[in-house]
């Protein structure tokens, strides 16, 4: 049996703008500088402060675990404040990948690898058994473009299949592969 | 445990192939039983999506480890979610045998 392949994130409903302007600087001067909020930090607040469901629930929505979604949200917070603060522009575009592992290094094969069970400490190299390793500062989000980040299961109402949502095409103008009813977005 | 290579040819001699989705050939290695498997990969020449396709495949395997010479951004997060150990090993240059001598310390 294979195992299905979870998607890393999942952006229900892509904001209705692309950003936000402040108005009346009391220094006189327009900043020209913004703030990029990304598609999921903007997801992560709408889900618990718009839409009310609590951290567990919208990490499960956004298929990140419980930490991932906390940086995501507490980043989301960090950026407006400093936006509100300093009279920044917010846009909204772009997105990260998230990882839940952590990274080390080989001091002798030189090799790099993650810890995939976060409940279990790695001692050694898993290539040449070196216990001379160290933790490696991997950044574990990293820019990708926005296509990638979109990507989005669409349910067959009928059959269960699911297949990845199309850009610019309508959901509900998607037929299913497998018994061919017409698709609808994959709410859960 | 089983352990997947990807790999430029179908020898031991071949080396570590540094492409996880479109590498040529996939070695499987049973760590218990010593035995490889040299499998081309299905999607070497796939238009797109080359890497999820070829995380699936090589998780219906049941691979425990991956070693390669990198790993794109998507199947990072992919194999994260599965589960599934990334080692990522920069020196061409090495071959298929030495690999599991190396897994074999
Ligand atoms: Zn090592
Ligand atoms: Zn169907």
């Amino acid at each position: 049996m294979s195992p299905r392949i979870k998607m890393l994130r999942k952006v229900l409903n892509p904001p209705q703008i692309n950003g936000f302007n402040p108005y009346g600087s009391k220094l006189g001067i327009e900043s020209r500088e913004s703030v990029n909020l990304f598609y999921e930090e903007y997801e992560a607040l709408r889900l618990c402060d718009y839409d009310g469901y609590n951290h567990q629930e919208a990490s499960a929505m956004m298929s990140v675990s419980r930490p991932t979604f906390t940086r995501i949200y507490a980043s989301a917070l960090r950026k407006i404040a400093k936006a509100f603060v300093e009279g920044k522009q917010i846009t909204i575009k772009g997105g990260k990948v998230y990882f839940d592992s952590d990274w080390y290094q080989c001091h002798q094969c030189r090799c790099y690898f993650n810890n995939p069970e976060k409940d279990k400490s790695i001692e050694s190299c898993p290539l040449c058994g070196n216990h001379q390793i160290e933790k490696f500062e991997y950044d574990n989000s990293t820019d990708e473009n926005e296509d990638e980040l979109m990507t989005e299961l669409c349910k067959c109402p009928n059959c269960g299949f699911e297949q990845e949502h199309q850009a610019k095409t309508p959901c509900k103008q998607l037929v299913c592969k497998k018994c061919h009813t017409t698709f609808q977005r994959n709410e859960s | 445990m089983k352990i997947a290579i990807t790999s430029t040819g179908n020898t031991l001699e071949s080396t570590i192939d540094p492409r996880f989705g479109r590498c040529a050939y996939y070695v499987f290695y049973d760590t218990e039983t010593k035995a490889t498997e040299f499998i081309p990969n299905p999607n070497k020449d796939a238009e797109g999506g080359a890497g999820p396709a070829s995380v699936q495949f090589v998780a219906s395997k049941n691979v425990n480890k991956i070693i390669s010479g990198e790993f794109g951004m998507k199947i990072k997060s992919l194999l994260d979610s599965l589960k599934i150990q990334m080692i990522v090993h920069k020196e061409q240059d090495k071959t298929i045998q030495e690999i599991i001598e190396m897994l074999n310390h």
